[in-house]
């Protein structure tokens, strides 16, 4: 999809497609929402969806191309269970304590998944929005960092580090837990495990995850796949 | 014109379990029934404008409409973003209210301000401006924004008419003075200090005085005894406390040149500065930028 659009963002794509196809397939149900405010892993949660039939094989080729509603960030109200449109970090985790608040205003069932990049911890609004949470005592929302550590032009920690995030948020009233983000187990057990406030699980995760020349190097937060690059990332996840 | 808010809306929660306030910290000895009333659908968002929008846009997606609430810079500049992207994009029934539109918050200083407001958020889709002049609009206008489906502001000042006078029924536009004088356009209760003195004119003289309280200004929209006016004076003032760019002055003009109406004089009085060499009350810096009624009288 990234290769034959010639876009780039795929490295912060593959860091979480892991938790992305987890949610839509084993825990987000209609009374829940997800909010994507990492609006740039557009390409993964399209993949998530089309992986439980709400996005078709020719929905996918239209990516990031003329005529398309498939947009390198989400588009507003365009497509089933994509409730907002981000792209501008440090939006998301307001919206989904807004959205949290209203259910338990409303006495409504249901959870509020909210996926945030780790480089979004240094806008201002985030961390608004998670004092608002605290506050609020939002226990049917749940926070996952995904914490590649990369971000457009450096690392986290070079750039402004608030390296190890967990001990920063323990201050905070809320769960907090640190998994490996590309455990399928550990991150089927951390969501499915009650909360009695609200929650944080930040995911330990590759950029580039699954494509050896493309791990852990900044360069894949921007860059679009050669021809031999797509081939060779091919078959390095085809023989997995 | 805040008692009349806060009486409108504890009218306006009588029937709607939907409603939510929203406060940045907001209504020390102006909300407290408000509070009281709503209990848990009142809620103090402390210090985060940002956070206060993006948590009233998630709100009016699961099917409540919130009101968010503060001084009228920070309830639109400080968190502009949040207004396009997650409130004006996706349509949804966030209404914002800034207290002290214009120079209503005088000596308090430049960053208190608010002369570009509706010039800022009428860039964006679907927002509709309601800008009240009397003290008796309030409590309509808080229905027309709450059942408006669409993101709306509306912009508080302060009502200076006489306390005797009775103003006109709620309309978008209306008449104030009447005269053979020229047309006079302007937006928000600044018209209530010039209505006194425009009536004591002879009526050879005395202005057409117009005030308009809904924005965007739509081409088809101005009534048609308006249009009258201005084709026979073909003299014509705006006058508003905000900024010329964005402002009702440009609004007015495009659509008297998209509807062919010709005109002989136009004379804008606006807001000219953020801030000048010294600061003052409200009276104060609209005397600066010529607003003040002498300065008005002075061009008549």
């Amino acid at each position: 999809m990234h290769f034959e659009s010639g876009v780039g963002h795929i490295g912060g794509n593959l860091s979480c497609i892991d938790v992305l196809i987890i949610l839509f397939h084993k825990l987000i149900s209609s009374k829940d929402k997800f909010i994507l405010s990492k609006g740039h892993s557009a390409g993964a949660l399209y993949v998530a969806l089309w992986s439980i039939g709400i996005l078709k094989d020719s929905d996918l080729t239209t990516f990031h191309q003329d005529d398309t509603l498939l947009a390198g960030h989400p588009l507003p109200n365009k497509i089933k269970n994509i409730s907002f449109a981000t792209g501008s970090l440090g939006h998301g985790l307001s919206l989904s304590a807004g959205i949290a608040l209203s259910k338990k205003i409303k006495s409504i069932k249901g959870q509020v998944f909210c996926l945030t990049s780790d480089g979004e911890w240094q806008e201002g609004s985030t961390w608004e929005a998670l004092i608002f949470s605290c506050h609020h005592n939002l226990d049917n929302l749940t926070i996952i960092v995904d914490h590649n550590n990369l971000q457009g032009f450096g690392s986290t920690d070079d750039i402004a580090s608030l390296s190890p995030l967990s001990k920063i948020i323990n201050g905070f009233d809320l769960e907090v837990v640190t998994i490996n983000g590309h455990s399928p187990e550990e991150i089927l057990s951390s969501l499915k495990k009650k909360q009695n406030k609200c929650r944080m699980i930040i995911l330990e995760t590759n950029k580039g995850n699954g494509v050896s020349f493309m791990e852990n190097k900044m360069e894949w937060h921007y860059l679009p796949l050669n021809k031999d690059q797509y081939n060779k990332a091919i078959d390095e996840v085809d023989s997995v | 014109m805040r008692t009349q808010l806060c009486d409108g809306l504890i009218e306006l929660a009588n029937n709607n379990n939907q409603m939510i306030f929203l406060t940045g910290d907001l209504g020390f000895m102006a909300l407290e029934k408000l509070r009281d009333k709503l209990k848990g659908n009142f809620i103090n968002a402390g210090l985060a404008e940002q956070n206060m929008i993006g948590v009233a846009a998630g709100m009016a997606s699961e099917g409540l409409i919130p009101l968010v609430y503060s001084i009228a810079p920070f309830c639109y500049a400080r968190p502009f973003e949040q207004i396009r992207n997650d409130v004006s994009f996706h349509n949804l029934p966030v209404k914002l209210i800034g207290n002290g539109g214009g120079y209503g918050y005088g000596v308090m200083g430049a960053t208190h301000h608010a002369i570009e407001d509706y010039g800022v958020l009428l860039t964006l889709p679907n927002f509709h401006i309601f800008i009240p002049c009397f003290n008796e609009d309030v409590n309509l206008i808080l229905k027309l924004s709450y059942f408006n489906e669409k993101p709306t502001y509306i912009r508080l000042g302060i009502d200076e008419s006489d306390p005797e006078y009775v103003p006109p029924k709620y309309e978008a536009w209306r008449q104030l003075t009447f005269g053979d004088g020229p047309v006079i356009i302007v937006t928000g209760p600044i018209a209530t200090t010039y209505i006194k003195a425009f009536e004591k004119i002879d009526k050879k003289n005395r202005p057409n005085l117009w005030i308009l309280c809904e924005l965007p200004i739509l081409e088809d929209s101005l009534p048609k005894i308006l249009i009258e006016q201005i084709h026979l004076t073909k003299n014509l003032f705006v006058i508003e406390e905000h900024v010329a760019q964005g402002g009702i002055g440009s609004q007015i003009s495009l659509v008297l040149i998209k509807n062919n109406i010709s005109i002989e004089s136009f004379i804008h009085l606006c807001a000219t500065s953020h801030h000048y060499d010294k600061c003052g009350s409200q009276k104060y810096l609209r005397k600066k930028c010529g607003i003040d009624l002498n300065n008005v009288l002075s061009k008549l």
